[in-house]
């Protein structure tokens, strides 16, 4: 037992979440209080002493599911290989021979039901939130579907796609919410309860994909080995994800985890501010404050000082290679933009516009961010990135507003497409501005390959930081005000 | 902890079973991160979102237990005379001065007279301290621990490791008896690695649609069954929706009790529509909520 915990938390470290020394003998001393047997028990223990973060339940709720699949430990703490998962005797799965050594990893056909069959049983499972079923129908429309081949070094997510192309989700739901109208009393269901309708099935669909994903994963960990197979489905926490190169979940949890973080950047900044030094001494409070000391000025008191808050400008390049990471930009500096007097933005593409109208009447970043895709005007001739014209259209109009209290922070990576740099622009920026910041979202290795022409930009800013992941941009942040 | 202890639970699902009975729905996580603090003899560190129910569950946790709640509630500037302990400055002086005035001149007894007035008596005990001196059972709280300095935060460790304060004049205090501690967090920093490794974690996110149901049953009495299901649903649609701020436990359970208020049986879409304000606390998010409920999308 001690030897799974320990293989276990090795690669919770692997996935990058700190688990001290301390942290592992409190799981190891946690197990000896619980019943083994009841697995979410163990999960649970397991995640109270070793997870100090949401952020990294993600991370370890799959290293999880592989290390402890269908392992259940008996009193002794030994590992108990034998399959639990409830594979009851009447189900249908048994008759297509899936115990034993060596069955096939999901023959195609073979099986006795029909691929109708399937079908009804799959509609019944979702329409009767019947769960058994469902994992009924996990386990056989993984064995039909999936494909699965031996000893392949793969997470699973290819077998899980084969599986839910063929049982087509989204057309059962819609049948069976046409099914739900129909039984309605006669009149039309309110688009409430068509609302409310649709998410519960939806909920149980989730419900069924995730127990197709869960029986995938068994199985290759029955191939290959939760070591192996951990490695595979390892994953980058939601800070480390290269946000230029983020699949779309990957970005929803970035949007998630963005939230957060932006509010915690601001609380953090409000703090720095306010504590970052002393003010006058505050005569009148600290003589108030004497008299409890018999007019000994034992504690002195201070005003609270108030900085001038800097002005910033920001400057984004929106066009297509580095989109996704402009809009995390955006989002995180209209969230410390309480800490700037004035924030001003402007994004470009070959062209360039203001866009600080659009956050001021948005609620919501996500909707401001919209309507700048939409509604700005930043293409000049073909929408392609030129910085170049972009920086001197900039210069022509704006160029005055910028002066010793501004800092200017540029977004970008710098991809050209060989237009002509005019880097004289941002000498004239950094001449007169505070500072200027230069963030790009490419890897340092990559800056000054092919047609990015950072270097040429780098020489006249004060500082050029490479922004992949929300880590390194809340650094930066941090940093910055 | 070589001796035999008396443990508070048994296992965790009578955790469950107990905190039910105090009307407290408890999930697998919360029930084992309880039982857990309990023989480990560790604090909770509860992190979620605002109105799940976090600070409840310390309160409903000394319910059952029968102990006394301490709590401490942290602020921004909070220090160790609000949290741990304080000399009664004042009173000492009244002492020095009244030993002046009786002795005439009793200089001579001025060690006597130091130990005197760093005694007990003089001690004005704050949440903390009185938590490790009490000698009934109790249930500490430190509620929104995120909002103290980082270097406070340190003030707490040797009260969250070693159930014991020391107070350079008396010595180390040791806690009579283990109490249960939760610390809450509404995750506005980051708190220490130094805090963090002494805590068991638990984070207590929205309920899913049955425990919500269940929930709302148990805290809004005469609610109807189809009514709680109606309300769970609807509020799992909202926090499905891209919303600044998704709906809470208590905001929905307020929201429950504003509907059986209202006499409501079922709820229809303007019924739903003209309470939304209750659940959300956003014009923007009240105009999207109800665009998408109504299926009038924009």
């Amino acid at each position: 037992m001690l030897d799974v915990l320990n293989s276990f938390i090795v690669e919770l470290r692997q996935a990058g979440l700190p688990v001290s020394m301390t942290e592992h003998l409190d799981a190891a001393s946690a197990i000896a209080h619980i019943d083994l047997v009841e697995r979410s028990t163990f999960k649970a223990t397991l995640s109270a002493t070793l997870v100090k973060s949401e952020d990294h339940q993600a991370a370890f709720n799959t290293a999880f599911e592989v290390y402890f699949a269908d392992r259940v430990f008996n009193d002794d703490g030994e590992v108990d290989e034998n399959d639990v998962s409830g594979e009851s005797s009447e189900s249908p799965s048994d008759a297509t021979g899936l115990k034993g050594p060596g069955r096939p990893m999901g023959g195609g056909g073979g099986s006795a039901m029909s691929a109708e069959e399937l079908a009804e049983m799959l509609a019944n499972a979702i329409r009767h939130d019947n769960k058994d079923l469902a994992s009924q129908v996990a386990k056989e429309s993984v064995s039909r579907f999936a494909g699965m081949e031996p000893g392949r070094p793969v997470g699973g997510t290819y077998y899980l796609y084969r599986t839910l192309r063929n049982l087509d989700l989204d057309s059962l739901l819609e049948e069976l919410l046409e099914e739900q109208r129909a039984q309605g009393s006669g009149d039309a269901m309110t688009s409430l309860q068509e609302r409310l309708a649709r998410d519960e099935l939806g909920a149980r669909i989730e419900g069924l994909k995730q127990a197709i994903e869960a029986e995938i994963r068994r199985r290759l960990v029955e191939d290959r080995g939760a070591e192996a197979l951990a490695r595979s489905v390892r994953k980058p926490l939601p800070e480390d994800i290269d946000v230029m190169h983020a699949t779309r979940d990957e970005l929803a949890t970035l949007e998630r985890a963005l939230r957060p973080l932006s509010r915690k950047l601001a609380v953090r900044l409000t703090r720095k501010r306010r504590h970052g030094r002393k003010g006058p001494l505050d005569f009148r409070q600290t003589v108030r404050r004497s008299l409890s000391t018999g007019g000994v000025p034992i504690d002195p008191r201070y005003r609270h000082p108030r900085p001038a808050k800097p002005e910033m400008i920001v400057i984004a390049d929106i066009s297509g290679s580095v989109a996704s990471f402009a809009r995390f930009t955006l989002h995180l500096v209209y969230a410390i933009s309480s800490q700037f007097s004035k924030v001003r933005s402007f994004v470009f593409v070959d062209g360039i516009d203001e866009v600080t109208r659009l956050f001021d009447h948005a609620d919501d970043p996500a909707d401001a961010v919209q309507r700048i895709n939409r509604e700005a005007d930043v293409v000049w001739v073909d929408g392609h990135s030129d910085y170049g014209h972009a920086l001197k259209a900039f210069h022509e109009r704006w160029g005055d507003e910028i002066n010793s209290r501004t800092s200017v922070l540029i977004l970008g990576d710098a991809r050209n497409n060989y237009h002509a740099s005019e880097a004289w622009v941002v000498a004239d920026f950094q001449a007169k501005a505070r500072h200027v910041y230069w963030l790009n979202p490419e890897p340092s290795s990559y800056w000054g390959s092919g047609d990015s022409i950072i270097g040429q930009y780098a020489a006249h800013c004060d500082r050029l930081v490479e922004v992949r992941t929300l880590r390194q941009l809340e650094q930066f942040v941090g940093e910055l005000a | 902890m070589t001796e035999k202890e008396t443990w508070r639970f048994e296992n965790s699902a009578q955790v469950a079973e107990q905190l039910a009975a105090v009307d407290y729905l408890a999930d697998e996580a919360i029930a084992s991160t309880v039982f857990l603090a309990d023989r480990l003899a560790k604090p909770v560190l509860v992190e979620g979102p605002a109105g799940t129910g976090k600070t409840q569950l310390a309160k409903s946790v000394a319910e059952l237990t029968g102990a006394r709640l301490i709590r401490l509630q942290c602020y921004e500037g909070l220090d160790e005379s609000k949290a741990l302990y304080e000399w009664n400055y004042r009173k000492q002086l009244l002492r020095i001065q009244a030993s002046q005035v009786g002795v005439g001149e009793g200089s001579s007894d001025w060690s006597e007279l130091e130990e005197d007035i760093f005694d007990e008596a003089f001690l004005l005990t704050r949440p903390l301290l009185e938590a490790i001196r009490a000698t009934e059972p109790v249930v500490l709280l430190i509620d929104e621990v995120d909002r103290v300095e980082l270097e406070t935060e340190a003030l707490m460790l040797e009260v969250l490791s070693e159930y014991q304060v020391s107070i350079p004049e008396l010595g180390t205090v040791k806690a009579s008896q283990i109490p249960m501690v939760f610390l809450t967090s509404n995750n506005t920093r980051e708190l220490s690695e130094a805090l963090k490794r002494r805590c068991l974690f638990l984070h207590v996110g929205y309920p899913d649609v049955d425990r919500e149901r269940l929930i709302v049953e148990t805290r809004v009495p005469g609610i109807s069954g189809e009514l709680a299901e109606q309300i769970a649903r609807i509020v799992r649609s909202l926090r499905a929706m891209d919303l600044r701020k998704a709906p809470s436990v208590s905001e929905t359970i307020d929201w429950a009790k504003t509907l059986v208020v209202l006499g409501k049986e079922t709820i229809d879409e303007k019924d739903a529509v003209e309470t939304l304000h209750i659940l959300l606390k956003y014009q923007s998010d009240i105009e999207r909520a109800s665009a998408e409920l109504t299926g009038t999308r924009r």
